[in-house]
């Protein structure tokens, strides 16, 4: 039983993706709204009081906030197909480790990288070459982090991908000479129409940023 | 399964370690505990950076020699493997209520509490604000409930440990005042609800060495008490 659903979400954001893309796996009927997130709806404010952020995911009128949240609460409701976490607890522990560790690190790295220039940038960009290559490490010889099947820790991770291309154009960089095995997965994800439909196009985020850049002043 | 199968990594004073061992408490599960060195890096034990080498925090969890870090998920981990007295609900809306509470204590709650202990004099005025706001908050989720988890304790009530005993710690010893009792009867309610519970009250640091550990910790870092 589907009931109402809606995304309140932002074109950009690789948090919303995660939801879209959970959606579209458990091909959920879904009423996307776009958000200005300088003039923020009423309903985006009424359902998220305390962050006032996207992507809010409301279902049957109830509201779930957090993407990584959602993520779950998607996998739990819609139990009967394309499951997203394994039942097995310790690896379910495991792909729950990795997907707080890409919150932890790889957004706020990210933003340093099209944010700062200089030391702090140079800085920013080794330790995201790190922590890229930690979890490319996690990968072993599966096609997925979930192993034989696309899991959780994929759908937390790719939204990034269509990131990269602006991580690396202001940081100067390859990440596939980084990590290759890391965009191999990333493009075998990208051939799955949930991923490929759910993903930015790249040269818009690009573009975005540039002019984000200039909204914010920053050089 | 016996008590060597199960080793849980803590420090005496860490509410994050402390929350494992309530869960453990409430399940009836027997473990090892080994306490960990966790402020000279030095001092860390080869088996925390061994089972932790991402972030060499406490706590982990060691289930047949298979390591389990981040508190929160240690919790959930615990809740799936031992399935009596539940510390999630059943159903998914309210499980996914439960996740953003816990969620919203250690990245909304807790931060500030640190702003404002070591932060400029300037940045704890509005730390110390920010941490009545989502005190606040948490008084509107209990919602006349006894606890966050209803009439038992559950995940929200075991995140949220640090408000019910090391936030009071913190406010006597720094006379930072976060926490009102007159604007937050619920909570306080609840405060003291928590810390008498069974399974809790033998899973809080001793309060005179948290005091006198806090105080030092305070002074070390450069805490002035005539501000």
């Amino acid at each position: 039983m589907e009931g109402e659903v809606v995304l309140l979400d932002f074109w950009p954001s690789m948090f919303g993706m995660r939801t879209r893309i959970a959606l579209a796996e458990k091909q959920i009927k879904y009423e996307y709204r776009e958000e200005d997130l300088r003039n923020k709806s009423a309903l985006l404010l009424q359902m998220n009081p305390v962050h006032k952020k996207i992507p809010v995911l409301i279902h049957n009128g109830k509201p779930i906030c957090e993407s990584l949240i959602q993520v779950q609460y998607i996998d739990e409701v819609w139990n009967d197909r394309a499951p997203l976490l394994p039942p097995n607890p310790y690896q379910r522990a495991t792909a729950r480790f990795w997907a707080d560790f890409v919150d932890k690190k790889i957004y706020d790295l990210g933003g340093k990288l099209w944010r700062t220039k200089g030391e702090e940038q140079e800085a920013a960009k080794k330790e995201l070459i790190e922590c890229l290559k930690l979890l490319e490490g996690q990968l072993g010889d599966n096609p997925y982090f979930g192993g034989k099947d696309f899991g959780f820790l994929d759908v937390a991770l790719v939204p990034f991908y269509c990131w990269f291309y602006t991580y690396e154009k202001f940081g100067r960089f390859s990440i596939e000479a980084e990590c290759p095995k890391l965009i191999a997965w990333a493009k075998r994800c990208m051939q799955k129409e949930s991923v490929a439909k759910s993903l930015a196009d790249q040269e818009k985020i690009y573009d975005f940023v540039l002019h984000l850049k200039k909204a914010l002043g920053i050089e | 399964m016996g008590e060597e199968e199960l080793k849980v990594l803590g420090a005496w004073g860490s509410p994050f370690s402390r929350r494992v061992e309530i869960a453990l408490e409430l399940k009836g599960v027997p473990f090892q505990y080994i306490e960990e060195n966790v402020f000279d890096e030095k001092l860390k034990s080869p088996l925390l950076l061994k089972c932790n080498p991402v972030h060499r925090k406490v706590p982990v969890l060691l289930h047949d020699g298979k390591p389990v870090v981040e508190s929160l998920i240690i919790l959930e981990y615990i809740d799936e493997t031992w399935k009596n007295n539940p510390i999630l609900p059943p159903d998914p809306h309210r499980r996914a209520q439960a996740r953003f509470w816990a969620h919203f204590i250690d990245h909304k709650c807790m931060p500030p509490v640190w702003t404002a202990l070591l932060g400029s004099v300037e940045e704890r005025e509005k730390a110390v604000e920010e941490v009545r706001e989502c005190l606040k908050t948490l008084e509107g989720v209990l919602d006349g409930n006894r606890f966050f988890g209803g009439e038992t304790i559950g995940l929200v009530d075991i995140a949220a440990n640090f408000i019910a005993y090391w936030l009071r710690a913190i406010q006597e010893v720094s006379g930072l005042d976060f926490m009102n009792e007159d604007q937050l009867p619920l909570l306080t309610k609840w405060c003291e609800e928590f810390v008498s519970c069974n399974v809790v009250k033998e899973h809080l640091p001793p309060r005179d060495k948290l005091i006198t550990f806090m105080k030092n910790w305070l002074s070390a870092n450069g805490w002035s008490w005539t501000d």
